[in-house]
């Protein structure tokens, strides 16, 4: 199953290693990312492959909402079909 | 591979706008429960409801953590209880007690189909039945009912009109304790629809399987938004604006349906894109009409726009989905949004305006606080002119009007929650009583003979 992760906030230093960390300890592959920086306003998405993670999207979820709080951004962990869904015909 | 700003745009739809699903709602057959005693079949329909509904609250948990959108309502729509209950009409109430238990086991919001169908004619054990729902609602909490009193292809049933008059009434004395409250839960519809996931007015039709996932998508901050983003466009490119967004909502409601009826092993029903607002800000069908260029709805222009958005949020819905249904358009409830509230306190919308609107939405008059001391027979005759708009124009038409008791105009109502709150709306003064007394059926139109 794959998913796509966004992280959004003001930009700070190793936000990026926070993420990956946490992605490597959990099992999660990236398999693409894109990122930017408008103004102070850090926007990541990346799409990831849960197939090897033991834990369920929704407790990989709840654990990256937990990590945004920690680190002052805002984290979202999401089945990557409903962006599939809304916005392809 | 993904893009970008379309990931962002759904994350600030919920974040921003309160995109959500509104209601997962299970609908459930309750033709296998009917027994000879309303003992028996009370055991059943709880047994029942509880066991097929058993997940219903956990999964809408799951799927809202793994796609990251809010699901707002877990509810069960049944079969109208007036059929299961027709061996013993007048022990109905039993039935009924058995469905709320059910709702509050499950921990639902709400469980809809203390209901029956009249459209046509009114049996003796239908009309037991309906007698019983004033005090049934005063006595449940979770438990909806609703009684379709007419169709575009049956006619208005005049008898059943004039009873609804008067359950209407008895339920808000029976509730004025909580400013007549029932009347919040209990619709009477021309033209109701078998899979609508929306209360107060759901019920699993007779001609369903035997258990559905129904879902109503919401999003009126969307579409608001998606016009503010739009200033200067004509009317043709608003218009298509609203079909695109409606597209994406239904989209999301869709994926969301199809995997809660895999895991709670039900078929999966309809989407319902309805527009339903809540009263938070930024959650208004007003507002929609005032993102188009009205100063205040309920001003001239007011049902020109509405009937816009209607169908274009239809066109969308049709597109993104096959297997569209409920009500599927845009609610203009006045207690439950924010939009209508103001407008109704500045008195720019009144009764007779909201009635001309509901000739090109999605319903009808919908939660409109109303004089305590409204007499029966005129609330009977509001019924009646909405079954009429509903009949001829074979639309679904229903009215929930609440007679506060003890209020009159200028005072203001308020049930709390999603169910808002609303200033006390004038009614017309001159007795509509010997019309409704008059009974009988307003025959089907001509254009209903399409055989």
């Amino acid at each position: 199953m794959r998913a796509v992760v966004t992280v959004t906030g003001k930009d700070r230093q190793g936000i990026i290693a926070k993420v990956s960390t946490f992605l490597a300890t959990e099992n999660v592959n990236i398999q693409d990312i894109s990122q930017t920086i408008l103004g102070e306003y850090f926007a990541m998405v990346m799409l990831v492959d849960l197939s090897a993670s033991e834990k369920s999207l929704a407790a990989l979820a709840a654990e990256a909402e937990n990590l945004g709080r920690e680190i002052g951004m805002s984290i979202h962990f999401q089945n990557e079909e409903i962006f599939n869904a809304m916005h392809t015909v | 591979m993904f893009n970008s700003t379309q990931v962002m745009e759904t994350i600030d739809m919920v974040e921003k706008e309160h995109l959500d699903i509104r209601t997962i709602t299970m609908g459930i057959s309750l033709l296998p429960c009917m027994s000879g005693s309303a003992e028996a079949t009370a055991q059943k329909v709880y047994d029942t409801v509880c066991s097929k509904a058993e997940n219903i609250v956990q999964v809408a948990k799951d799927l809202s953590a793994e796609y990251g959108i809010p699901i707002v309502n877990k509810r069960v729509s049944v079969t109208p209880a007036a059929i299961i209950c027709a061996p013993f009409p007048e022990k109905s109430a039993r039935i009924g007690k058995a469905l709320d238990n059910a709702a509050k086991t499950l921990g639902i919001d709400f469980l809809g189909g203390y209901s029956a169908l009249v459209q046509k004619g009114m049996a003796d054990y239908e009309r037991t039945f309906i007698r019983t729902i004033p005090e049934v609602l005063a006595s449940t909490e979770r438990l909806c009912s609703s009684v379709n009193v007419g169709s575009s292809k049956t006619g208005i049933n005049m008898d059943a009109v004039a009873l609804m008059g008067d359950i209407v009434k008895e339920t808000a004395t029976l509730t004025a304790d909580r400013d007549g409250l029932g009347c919040a839960k209990l619709v009477v519809f021309c033209n109701a629809v078998e899979d609508n996931p929306f209360m107060a007015g759901a019920f699993h039709g007779v001609g369903e399987s035997g258990t559905v996932i129904n879902v109503g998508v919401s999003g009126p901050g969307v579409v608001q938004h998606a016009l503010e983003a739009i200033p200067g466009a004509n009317l043709s490119e608003a218009a298509e604006t609203i079909k695109r967004t409606a597209f994406k909502i239904t989209r999301a409601g869709q994926l969301i349906a199809r995997e809660a009826a895999k895991r709670l092993q039900a078929e999966f029903g309809i989407v319902d894109l309805s527009l339903a607002p809540t009263p938070v800000r930024g959650d208004s069908v007003a507002h929609i009409l005032e993102a188009l260029g009205l100063e205040t709805v309920g001003t001239h222009g007011t049902t020109a726009a509405l009937a816009m958005l209607n169908d274009a949020v239809k066109k969308g819905g049709v597109m993104a989905s096959s297997k569209v249904g409920g009500l599927s358009g845009a609610f203009i409830p006045v207690s439950e949004d924010i939009g209508m509230i103001e407008a109704a306190q500045k008195g720019a919308i009144n009764v007779d305006k909201l009635e001309a609107m509901t000739a090109v939405c999605s319903v009808g008059l919908d939660m409109i606080a109303i004089p305590g001391d409204t007499p029966a027979t005129t609330i009977a005759a509001m019924i009646a002119d909405e079954a009429a708009i509903g009949m001829i124009n074979n639309k679904t038409t229903a009215v929930r009007v609440i007679p506060v008791p003890g209020k009159n105009e200028g005072d203001e109502v308020s049930f709390g929650g999603l169910l808002g709150r609303a200033p006390i709306m004038p009614v017309h003064g001159a007795s509509s009583e010997a019309f409704i007394r008059r009974g009988g059926l307003i025959p089907a139109p001509i254009h209903s003979n399409k055989n």
